[in-house]
């Protein structure tokens, strides 16, 4: 039944260790092709054909691939297509893989496990007849790359017993290693490099496209333009010595001649400048770092620089001209060049194509969104098609002789402009996971008709004849919130009903892996991307109104001044009385002669949350404000019509008010029950020099605030108030939310008790329980507290404090980029609506630049930078202000600008501000001049996360009648 | 999740083993003259040499009426690990395996047949690769029967662990050390596969209870093969032996 022989494999490591190990070689693996008629197979176990159809040119008869290391791992695109079929990747060439390029072995894996593709993994390392020793002093890729063209000439023959000659498949090995290719062919391999094979394969236009330009980076010395990497042995000695460092690599938004690295244990980030300087890193890679000797340190540049339009071809322009270094300046900063990559954090990049001006030429530019990555050089023969498409495409190499990076086009996301393709990129290049469910998630979830089964009815507290009514947005489909209060023999009962989403959602179903790799739905201005199936997220699990749920309940006895008097968690069974908007409840509270059930409900919650409220910010809570804009939405095209600020009334802080009083209930007993794997959320208080430009803005004003601890902050935020200047107050808010932290999710085995805490909402300790549909945070805090009252069954991962640290780190980064996702979207639709109109609006200086002013439009929400001419304003870097003639321009300053579009650039189209009054002649915009010379930059706009409930109703009508 | 993967997507072990395969077991009973019984067993890269003296009589202080007294030494070469050991025995972990050896050998040895005497038990591991405890018990056993020991029946020990193919759970039976020093759990059984019962029970992490069931009853598994193989090599030992030892008194 098992094992042969045993060998023993001996490594050393660090201090010299002699390491032993077993390796068991077998005789009953298989072979996976349906032309052997030697291996024991069962049906399901063939995976290669027996025919298998030769695409290639080059090879007449059958057969079957095999891959050496390299060629998957710069080919997986080549790979990944479709054209290739019944290859087999050999486990030498899998492990190398995975120890090479987690990312590309996940993808090689989806390759593998998809049936069609027919590719075959074969266990050579353990059969009998495939296993090779490394001989002594050979080297250990010599060894793989033997035991590679063992495992060709093995199947060569074994595929030949008891078959005719010619009937059989032959075997083709693909390698770009020529030493390799010589040693094969003695052999008697059949060899080929892949660039020929693919050159020569029929039927797939494209598919040469696709091929990695891989050259070895830093063997091309002749024509180099830039220095040479050192190898990582001499990056390794040289941090080690302590003359090189460490650092991630951040490209410069603006300049892309300019970057800086920040160094673990190092303050202050290292500068990074000029061609030579950046040395081939593109923004995020790890790189190694030489500082320069202080007399070399320069400054970062404040001029903006944009890479020319035109391919200049492959040298590097003069850099002294481009970068004005001057020196005589106090704040140099240390200055640095890399020297080395350590890793590259290479991904694919949405952009445009740039076709070359030469007709019929194959090497074209491409011009990624990203600004920070530089251009690409891509060779495609489709470049008239694609010059009107958004496409995606894979870094390749950066040889020396190269002034661009080398690349290969991956595919096309649709014409540029089209509203769906700038959708495509905007999820894509902020990584938010979009397919559609798969056929094993969709299989999870219960048919369309389910209703609650009896049994469920019998384990659950029903509160079906509870006056339960939920409080929303207009148009929002996923409502998971419900509440209810009434009187109660001591004080007010009120609870709140949370869907049971984890009632559908079973722990490691392949649903509930989906939802945690999403880990939260996306809202786009026009689009929802949802974290569980729509089934569950707008009917089965949406509390709505006059239909039975199934809910998780928190319900609290308050007394007269809303203290808590006792807390309980159970599961229930609800039906909402009416889903209401927020203007609808507010007008139920507000109409005196409404008496009925709902309205007593609503006013006694209200009551209660004020209080609840008061005393939240007596504590020190910080009522933080961002700039809020919803769009209204053409319900034909979805092209975006008007957009205003939002409207804030009582019921808003109402309902939230009982979400934080729940989240912190659940959190206190999580954390109680589960000490080393509750899932809290802590926001850590902001270290206080990122208040500096903040409280210097404020003083100007006149108001001395306290930042030294939330209480006095939120004390003398409450004080500082214009009584003729009403959004002054808010743009304070505003200001102090930019200073602020990221609140995180973390584990509570990860922390100290101290650590817990939520400096925003003055609370000891905080979680997310109330919007389990759009969170998968929710999820995991449901399952904890179920676990805790008996409700459910625990799992081993969820006790698992490692485990549990990881879903967080996964948690917050999705979160991170769901938000700028929506920012973005929000960005998109801004200038769609700005695309044929201008308009003058009242703005606010948010701060002032060297060479601008950053002004906020309280209407729109709208942000942006307001360029002014260097020959007319002087900017005093003392008191931060501009200055032209007798006008003063400093932070808070009121102004009215004019909106335009500038869509001459297409990839970042852009808002253009221009000063209306107060007037300035030569800089102010007057009506009828041409006022072209502007410099304009791109607009960030912040909206709130809320923003998800403003789909467009129209929308999700439409959804419904699709479904009857 | 757990961490690293054991078991790649072709369903082998790192050493090439499926979940459910014992380490090649060879073993030689009879090794020493000296001691009454005596017994060598490899399994895998783990090597266990096993003595037993006895049944004499107990020292006054030890004896006991009601059975034999089982008396057990553990002790780990100090050439048996990657490092250099500096004690052979007497620290706290080979006290303590001492102890659990002795309560898998008692249950497994007739000791009312016994009263007021002794029996000792030496052993020795050359090499340790992982399970060192299974291969001691499993040594011992042969040895006790080298010495003519009655037995209930064959104590054998194995252990298990758990590891993940996709998001299925797989037990894995029979633990190396490259294995345990992954971090995952260990589950340690010492039974009498014949009986069915169960003399030790040892468990190095926490293990969520859905999956304990599934790690047992491998682990009970793992022991019936190796009363197998023991019983195999018994009477092959058996076979020849007797014809050899006819030699010697002859």
């Amino acid at each position: 039944m098992w094992t042969t022989k045993t060998f023993l494999t001996k490594t050393k490591r660090g201090n010299v260790l002699k390491i032993v190990r077993e390796h068991y070689l077998r005789d009953d693996l298989l072979c996976g092709s349906a032309a052997c008629n030697f291996c024991p197979h069962k049906d399901d176990e063939l995976v290669l054909e027996a025919n298998p159809e030769s695409l290639c040119g080059l090879f007449d008869s059958n057969h079957y691939l095999i891959l050496d290391t390299n060629v998957v791992l710069h080919q997986i695109d080549v790979i990944e297509e479709d054209a290739l079929k019944n290859v087999i990747i050999l486990q030498t060439v899998l492990e190398e893989v995975k120890h090479q390029n987690t990312a590309i072995f996940q993808r090689l894996l989806e390759v593998i496990g998809n049936k069609k593709r027919k590719f075959f993994s074969f266990v050579n390392e353990h059969h009998k007849d495939t296993y090779v020793e490394r001989n002594p002093g050979e080297k250990q890729n010599d060894r793989n790359d033997r035991a590679i063209r063992k495992a060709a000439s093995w199947y060569a023959s074994h595929l030949s017993i008891k078959n005719i000659d010619g009937q059989f498949p032959q075997i083709v090995l693909l390698t770009d290693d020529e030493k390799n290719r010589q040693l094969a062919h003695d052999e008697g391999i059949l060899t080929c490099t892949v660039s020929d094979y693919i050159k020569n394969v029929n039927g797939y236009p494209g598919l040469s496209d696709k091929l990695s330009k891989n050259v070895i980076p830093e063997s091309c010395s002749k024509d180099a333009l830039y220095p040479a990497h050192l190898t990582p042995t001499q990056i390794h000695a040289g941090i080690r010595n302590g003359k090189l460092h460490q650092g991630t690599f951040h490209a410069s938004r603006d300049n892309y001649l300019e970057g800086n690295a920040t160094i673990s244990g190092c303050e202050k980030s290292i500068l990074l400048q000029g061609h030579i300087g950046i040395n081939r890193a593109i923004d995020g890679d790890i790189v190694a770092i030489e500082i320069l000797p202080q007399e070399e340190w320069s400054k970062p540049s404040d001029i903006v620089l944009e890479d020319k339009t035109e391919d200049p071809g492959d040298f590097l322009e003069e850099e002294s001209q481009l970068l004005t270094i001057s020196k005589a300046d106090d704040d140099i900063t240390p200055t640095g060049k890399v020297v080395g990559i350590i890793r590259r954090k290479w991904r694919q990049y949405c952009g445009i194509l740039l076709p070359s001006k030469f007709p019929g030429a194959t090497r074209h530019l491409f011009t990624p969104a990203e600004k920070r990555i530089p251009r690409v050089r891509i060779e495609t023969r489709q470049s008239d098609i694609l010059a009107s498409q958004r496409i995606l495409v894979a870094l390749d190499s950066w040889p020396r002789n190269s002034r661009y990076p080398l690349g290969h086009f991956v595919r096309s996301l649709g014409p540029i402009g089209d509203k769906d393709a700038e959708n495509e990129v905007i999820l894509l290049e902020h990584d938010v996971p979009h397919a559609r469910f798969s056929e094993a998630v969709l299989a999870c979830l219960p048919p369309d008709n389910w209703t609650i089964p009896e049994e469920e009815l019998a384990r659950r507290v029903d509160l079906r004849a509870t006056c339960v009514c939920s409080v929303d947005p207009p148009g929002c489909t996923d409502i998971d919130d419900a509440l209810h209060a009434r009187r109660a023999a001591a004080g007010y009962e009120v609870g709140v009903h949370i869907a049971d989403v984890t009632h559908f959602v079973r722990p490691h179903s392949a649903l509930d892996r989906e939802a945690a790799a999403r880990a939260t739905t996306v809202y786009l201005v026009d689009k929802r991307i949802d974290m569980v199936p729509e089934l569950l997220s707008s009917n089965l699990c949406s509390l709505r109104g006059g239909e039975e749920r199934l809910a998780f309940s928190c319900i609290w006895i308050l007394d007269e001044n809303a203290h808590v008097l006792s807390t309980k968690f159970h599961k229930s069974v609800i039906k909402s009385r009416a889903a209401m908007t927020y203007e609808e409840a507010q007008m139920a509270i507000d109409e005196t002669s409404r008496n009925d059930e709902i309205a007593t409900s609503l006013r006694l919650l209200n009551k209660l949350a004020k209080k609840l409220k008061q005393r939240r910010l007596d504590n020190g809570a910080l009522l933080l404000a961002s700039p809020e804009i919803r769009f209204q939405v053409d319900s034909e095209t979805h092209e975006p019509l008007d957009v205003q600020a939002k409207r804030i009334v009582d019921t808003n802080s109402m309902v939230e008010e009982f979400m934080l009083l729940a989240n912190v209930s659940v959190a206190e007993r999580i954390a109680a029950d589960y000490p080393q794997s509750a899932l809290l959320r802590r926001h850590p208080a902001p270290p206080p020099a990122h208040f500096n430009a903040f409280l210097k803005a404020a003083s100007r004003q006149g108001f001395e605030l306290d930042v030294s601890t939330n209480k006095s902050f939120s004390k003398s935020l409450n004080e500082a108030v214009i009584p003729e200047r009403p959004f002054f107050n808010t743009l304070l808010r505003i200001m102090a939310t930019r200073c602020m932290q990221q609140a995180v999710y973390f584990s509570s085995g990860s922390k100290t008790q101290e650590e817990f805490y939520h400096y925003g909402l003055a609370c000891p300790i905080y979680t997310h329980f109330t919007s389990p549909i759009r969170r998968y945070a929710d999820v995991v805090v449901h399952r904890l507290l179920a676990g805790s009252v008996g409700a459910d069954a625990t799992h081993a991962a969820l006790l698992d404090t490692r485990a549990a640290q990881a879903l967080c780190d996964n948690l917050n980064y999705r979160h991170r980029h769901a938000q700028l996702a929506a920012r973005a979207s929000v960005a998109l639709n801004t200038h769609i609506l700005f695309k044929n109109r201008e308009e003058v609006e009242s703005a606010v200086v948010l701060a002032v630049k060297r060479n601008a002013l950053q002004v906020l439009i309280p209407k729109y929400g709208l942000e942006g930078p307001l360029y002014l001419p260097s020959d007319k304003f002087t900017y005093n870097e003392e008191e931060n202000v501009q200055i032209c003639n007798d006008i003063v321009f400093k932070t808070f300053d009121e102004l009215t600008v004019r909106l335009t579009l500038d869509s001459s650039n297409l990839q970042h189209r852009k808002l253009v501000f221009q000063l209306v009054t107060p007037f300035i002649p030569g800089v102010s915009y007057v009506q009828q001049t041409k006022d072209d010379q502007m410099e304009v930059e791109n607009v960030e706009i912040k909206t709130d996360e809320k923003k998800r409930k403003d789909l467009p109703e129209t929308k999700n009508k439409k959804k419904k009648k699709s479904k009857t | 999740m757990p961490p690293p993967d054991l078991l790649s997507s072709q369903g082998l072990r790192l050493d090439g083993r499926r979940p459910n395969e014992l380490r090649r077991i060879r073993c030689k009973l009879g090794v020493f003259t000296q001691p009454d019984g005596s017994a060598y067993l490899e399994q895998g890269n783990t090597k266990v040499l096993a003595a037993v003296y006895g049944p004499h009589q107990a020292a006054k202080s030890k004896s006991s009426v009601e059975g034999v007294v089982v008396n057990c030494q553990y002790s780990m070469a100090t050439f048996s690990t990657g490092e250099r050991k500096n004690r052979p025995r007497g620290d706290r972990k080979s006290q303590e395996m001492s102890l659990h050896l002795r309560q898998a050998l008692t249950a497994a040895i007739k000791t009312e047949l016994y009263p007021r005497s002794q029996i000792d038990i030496y052993i020795e591991v050359l090499q340790a690769d992982g399970g060192a405890y299974c291969a001691s018990v499993n040594a011992a056993t042969l040895a006790l029967v080298d010495a003519g020991v009655p037995l209930r029946a064959y104590a054998c020990a194995c252990s298990a662990s758990m590891a993940w193919r996709g998001a299925q759970p797989e037990p894995l039976l029979d633990v190396g050390h490259v294995e345990e020093a992954a971090g995952g759990v260990v589950l340690t059984v010492a039974s009498l596969p014949s009986t069915g019962s169960i003399a030790l029970l040892e468990l190095s992490h926490r293990l969520h209870s859905d999956y304990f069931e599934m790690v047992l009853s491998r682990a009970m598994q793992g022991c019936k093969d190796i009363e197998i193989v023991l019983d195999k090599a018994v009477r092959e030992h058996l076979a020849e032996g007797w014809t050899k030892q006819d030699v010697v008194t002859i």
